[in-house]
């Protein structure tokens, strides 16, 4: 167990240092919940879901849905990592012409879906566990669901659906790194309690450690345990993690860092 | 002349697909009774999901599934399909061009006394300006049969716009080509062309004017995209005038997709019939067609008009 946390954590190390490197690059985009997002990524591409990267397609796969699109950075370079297209492919984001769209898209290896306009990404991942469902195929479908995303109506109508018909399939995580592009999300439209809320949903509802890898691989695990009814890990996690500077600094929701910025973040995330 | 339901027409024909496909799923927001999804929901209750009423989580949903392999019909009112789940319908089912098949009835003002909350006129205009999006209006109950075989058969989102009310019969079985328009009835003074339950007011219209000696072609264009660009402008070519009827605003429907493709290709005088820019109102489908200019006696002297200028 300590040997696979030591892998994963180094795993997530790799994907900061990637989406940092690619947001300078790229000079716009998402670093903040990028950041916060990271381990709970790192752990799904790395260690809980089953996928192929040799064959995207491939039958027997889970399923994972990016439903807070703009945080595709740290899921382009798990993809990038796995083996799904080159890293070098990273480097190009949100270039005219380049594979990596700033939000993402079908036409990228590994993307099931496309996302942007939030607040749909959960009933897209419902209509995969539906359909997994129908197939009598024992696929796992995660989406990823951002804590100020779930102001969206669309949220709660799927999380509605979800346990109305018992999709055990389903698995929702909400990074909750408690900001929003305009500021904290307390105060820009309170979400809480969101626990409560989840679980007068019908949903079974776990708390964790966003940044915890061996909370996060329990509630995983615990998840998988649950049929009967959607399960959604509620995980507390840090706004721009890993970056002293950009630590609970809502200015970089949606700001790349400079050069400089790159080169201070990148030896911070050295040292690890 | 025989009068039938299309969106019966659309239940049975679902009913009939789902029998031989395996991977055809239904979805409905609490109206398979109006919609008829209920014929398939009923033999098929493992591949049909009602998402009570909340059309933005069936259009999302439904993209998941297709992404999953599945050919989706989503059905509900065309005012619910158009405007309240636009976001899902581009960004979760155009941009990924899924299979998934939107069938709405109660387009048009022929919704009648519901009035104007639920008489969708802006359907067409909105679903032409997405990529990807097909669109057929289907003229009848044989055309609507047809209609919803093509969108099963034919890969990509789709939207099939029905009627509240019973239409006239006018064509026979496998008498529709997706894609293509066609010739009704042959004239050379002017010619009419429509979309869904105008193809019939258009014949009676141009039977009105055949009394007053004017000779009149009626064309029935039942797929608004792609639009038949090469029927288009062989009319063009045999007529000088050509007056565009549609159940939908002036702008952005039918009579704005032949004046795309004239302007361009081979200009010619061409005049609509459509509501004009604003809300309906409660009415009777008929009271409401010729309130705001639709029905066959409008058409005809709207024509007349137009042929004496």
């Amino acid at each position: 167990m300590e040997k696979k946390i030591k892998f994963l954590k180094d795993k997530a190390n790799t994907i900061r240092k990637l989406v940092i490197e690619m947001l300078a690059e790229a000079k716009s985009g998402h670093p903040g919940g990028s950041l916060s997002a990271t381990d709970i990524v790192a752990c799904l591409y790395f260690e809980v879901m089953r996928h192929n990267p040799k064959d995207p397609n491939w039958s027997e796969r889970d399923k994972f849905h990016l439903s807070k699109g703009h945080c595709c950075p740290a899921i382009y370079s798990s993809l990038a990592l796995s083996g799904y297209f080159a890293i070098k492919e990273l480097m190009k984001l949100r270039k005219l012409g380049s594979l990596l769209q700033g939000h993402p898209s079908r036409c990228i290896p590994g993307i099931e879906v496309a996302s942007g306009s939030l607040g749909q990404g959960l009933s897209i991942a419902s209509g995969m566990a539906i359909a997994a469902k129908i197939d009598s195929k024992d696929t796992r479908v995660y989406c990823l669901m951002g804590d100020g995303e779930l102001q969206e109506g669309n949220i709660w109508e799927a999380a509605m659906s979800s346990a109305h018909f018992k999709l055990g399939n389903l698995c929702g995580i909400v990074d909750c790194n408690n900001f929003q592009i305009d500021g904290r999300t307390e105060e820009i439209m309170n979400i809480a309690p969101l626990a409560d809320k989840w679980k007068s949903f019908g949903w079974h509802t776990i708390q964790c450690d966003g940044h915890n890898i061996e909370e996060l691989l329990l509630a995983f695990k615990e998840a998988k345990t649950i049929k009967q009814k959607p399960t959604v890990i509620i995980a507390q996690t840090v706004k721009g993690k890993g970056v002293s500077f950009m630590e609970h600094v809502v200015d970089f929701h949606g700001r790349a860092p400079t050069q400089d910025e790159k080169n201070i973040a990148l030896g911070e995330l050295n040292k690890n | 002349m025989e009068k039938v339901y299309t969106r019966d027409i659309y239940g049975k024909t679902l009913l009939e697909l789902g029998k031989k496909h395996q991977d055809l799923v239904v979805l409905d927001a609490d109206l398979s009774g109006s919609t008829r999804t209920i014929f398939f929901g009923r033999e098929f209750p493992e591949r049909f999901f009602n998402f009570g009423v909340a059309e933005q989580n069936m259009m999302a949903t439904a993209a998941g599934l297709a992404s999953s392999g599945k050919v989706v019909f989503a059905s509900t009112f065309a005012m619910f399909a158009a405007v309240r789940a636009l976001d899902q319908v581009r960004n979760s089912i155009c941009y990924n061009n899924f299979n998934v098949k939107i069938v709405a009835t109660h387009g048009g003002i022929t919704v009648g006394e519901d009035g104007a909350s639920h008489q969708a006129l802006e359907d067409i205009n909105i679903f032409r300006a997405i990529p990807n999006m097909k669109i057929i209006v289907p003229a009848d109950g044989p055309q609507t049969k047809e209609a919803i075989m093509a969108a099963y058969q034919i890969p990509g989102p789709f939207y099939v716009r029905l009627g509240r009310w019973k239409s006239a019969t006018i064509f026979k079985e496998n008498d529709f080509t997706f894609g293509k328009g066609q010739i009704v009835k042959e004239g050379k003074d002017l010619a009419i062309i429509a979309c869904g339950i105008m193809v019939n007011e258009a014949l009676a219209a141009s039977d009105l004017l055949k009394e007053k000696g004017f000779s009149v072609t009626v064309a029935n264009f039942h797929t608004i995209k792609p639009i038949d660009s090469e029927l288009l402008i062989d009319i063009a070519k045999k007529h000088k005038k050509i007056l565009v009827c549609e159940e939908h605003q002036i702008i952005g429907g039918l009579f704005s997709a032949v004046s795309e493709v004239l302007i361009q290709k081979y200009p010619t005088q061409v005049k609509p019939i459509g509501i004009k820019d604003e809300f309906g109102q409660s009415g009777s489908p008929q009271e409401l067609m010729d309130f705001y200019g639709l029905s066959a006696n409008n058409i005809a002297g709207k024509a007349e008009e137009f042929l004496r200028q």
